[in-house]
């Protein structure tokens, strides 16, 4: 579903990824772990059309759309939660929910949407008058998703869904996203610091380790993997 | 009693004007986080093409539906140019520094009114009477049908433009926009085209002052917009830039403190007193008086 050769990104001088190449199959969830300021998350950004890459081509869907922007990738059915949120404070939670479906003009799949994404996440069918800017942490995250997930994605970008979320409200997360991808056979590119539970629900794993990767395999060998072990998963 | 209710219906028919005008600033401000400059000098086109559609399309005004015309083509054009200086002049320094955008914009400014000067001619013009012009007296009170034209139009103005910012998709695009761009071109939200939608509206009301304050000033010239903008500027700032609301009042505010300035002995300050209010606000509350520090910004 998504396939990246040899990209290389940079921000000014800062070389961010140096010449990786990822693939994440349709059906898959995919897991990217690394330390702070490895490059998943400009991985990501990539992808999803935020940021140009410097050389390398992203193909999705089979086709190359290196330098496609953001808000056309949507279109294809590509969703991208970013780090640290970014809901609009400045709407209520049901605006940001609509704004999610903003290129989708049947009102009966928007409607069915919501219902759904408000099932998924019923703390936020108690608020959705509120102004997102005055939610909680975790329930801002819930939003997050719920608006990503809004656009019908075929294949879903998450950039740390976990963060700042208290661990029960974490495991509810990733069951929710386990169960899109059963359900609705969602393709999923996972980044997460809390590597054992993302391993844990991924099919494949890539380690990043200063913009390079350094390994890659099925998610339950990376468990396994003593240097991955020792590095990320605390052991 | 008399004098001050006379002087409350002037301040407010001028402050809508005002009013009109710090929309644009404050919504351009909203989505592109700068000041466009060149917004006085599509004002200023607004009322010229006011004075063209009248004496050189013949446009038949002093009824209703000619001035409507009138206005409704001055907003159009004005729309027009608005989203071509945004899209020749500011979008291809979208990546650059806001300091570049905002020397650009004072060169669009100067453009303007020198196109101005040499197609429309330097010397004042007579503006035309659009609309049916009577004096209403309410006791000694004295209102004349234009001020009364200026509020009603400003008021339908302002309602549409908070229906179309609250209450249609774009409108919250364009609030999301102004929250975060890159979060609302992951919703698939095409920034470009909404910021070129917000270039497009804020002209129109800016076309639409242009007309309202001509009609109630003996003259136009291409310089006109000059200080009309610069204190609509002023009462962005006063209510907040990038708060509509705060536009809506500020512009509100500057009209009638000026018209209150200019009826006392202190008339020759009447535009000393905005500049003044703009540095008593930079000092006191730099964020205005509707201005949050960061949310609920268009
Ligand atoms: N906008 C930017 N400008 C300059 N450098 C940046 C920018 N964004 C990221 N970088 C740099 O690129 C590198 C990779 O950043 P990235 O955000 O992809 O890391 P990450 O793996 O997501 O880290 P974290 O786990 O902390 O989120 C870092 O060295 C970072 O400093
Ligand atoms: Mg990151």
């Amino acid at each position: 579903m998504v396939e990246i050769r040899n990209l290389t990104v940079a921000y000014g001088a800062v070389t961010a990824l140096h010449k990786i190449s990822l693939t994440v199959n349709a059906g898959e969830i995919v897991t990217l772990i690394g330390g702070n300021g490895a490059g998943k998350s400009t991985t990501l950004r990539a992808i999803s059309g935020l940021i140009r890459p410097r050389s390398g081509k992203i193909m999705y869907q089979g086709t190359d759309v290196t330098g496609v922007p953001a808000h056309e990738l949507v279109a294809r059915g590509l969703s991208h939660c970013p780090e640290g949120r970014l809901v609009f404070a400045n709407l209520t939670v049901d605006e940001n929910l609509r704004l999610g479906a903003y290129l989708q003009r049947d009102r009966k799949r928007i409607a069915e949407e919501l219902d759904f994404v408000l099932t998924l996440f019923p703390r936020l069918s108690e608020r959705t008058t509120q102004l997102a800017g005055t939610l909680s942490g975790g329930e801002q995250q819930m939003l997050a998703i719920a608006r990503a997930l809004m656009s019908q994605p075929r294949c879903l970008l998450l950039d740390e869904p976990s963060l700042g979320i208290a661990p029960l409200l974490v495991k509810s997360i990733f069951d929710q996203i386990v169960a899109l991808n059963r359900t609705r056979g969602l393709t999923i590119l996972l980044v997460e610091q809390n590597a054992n539970l993302a391993l844990e629900i991924s099919h494949r794993g890539y380690v990043l380790e200063t913009g390079r990767i350094i390994l890659s395999d099925h998610a339950a060998a990376l468990r396994s993997n003593p240097d991955v072990q020792e590095a990320y998963l605390g052991a | 009693m008399i004098e001050f209710l006379q002087q409350l219906i002037n301040g407010i028919s001028l402050g809508a004007i005002y009013a009109l005008i710090a929309l644009g600033y404050t919504m351009v401000y909203g989505v592109l986080r700068f000041i466009n400059f060149a917004h006085s000098d599509v004002f200023m086109l607004g009322a010229f093409v006011g004075y063209y559609a009248v004496k050189k399309l013949g446009v038949p005004v002093g009824g209703l539906a000619g001035g409507l015309l009138v206005l409704c083509l001055a907003m159009s054009i004005c729309a027009i140019v608005g989203i071509l200086i945004e899209r020749l002049a500011y979008r291809p320094l979208r990546s650059r520094p806001t300091l570049s955008v905002l020397i650009t914009a004072i060169g669009v400014s100067l453009l303007l009114q020198n196109l101005g000067q040499s197609v429309f001619g330097a010397n004042p013009k007579a503006f035309p009477r659009l609309f049916p012009e009577t004096n209403l007296h309410l006791g000694q009170l004295s209102i004349t049908s234009n001020q009364l034209l200026v509020i009603a139009v400003s008021l339908v103005l302002l309602a549409g433009l908070h229906f179309i910012v609250h209450r249609t998709k774009t409108g919250t695009a364009m609030r999301a926009l102004s929250f975060n761009a890159t979060a609302s071109s992951l919703v698939g939200i095409n920034n470009d085209r909404i910021i070129s939608f917000t270039f497009g509206l804020g002209s129109a009301l800016a076309g639409a002052g242009g007309i309202l304050y001509a009609m109630n000033y003996p003259s136009i010239d291409p310089l006109m917009g000059t200080m009309p903008g610069l204190k609509a500027f002023v009462a962005a700032v006063l209510g907040g830039v990038g708060s509509l609301p705060g536009a809506a009042l500020g512009g509100l505010l500057i009209g009638l403190i000026e018209t209150f300035v200019a009826g006392t002995g202190w008339s020759t300050y009447r535009d000393a007193v905005a500049f003044a209010i703009l540095i008593l606000i930079l000092l006191l509350r730099p964020a205005g008086l509707l201005g949050k520090s960061r949310s609920d910004k268009v």
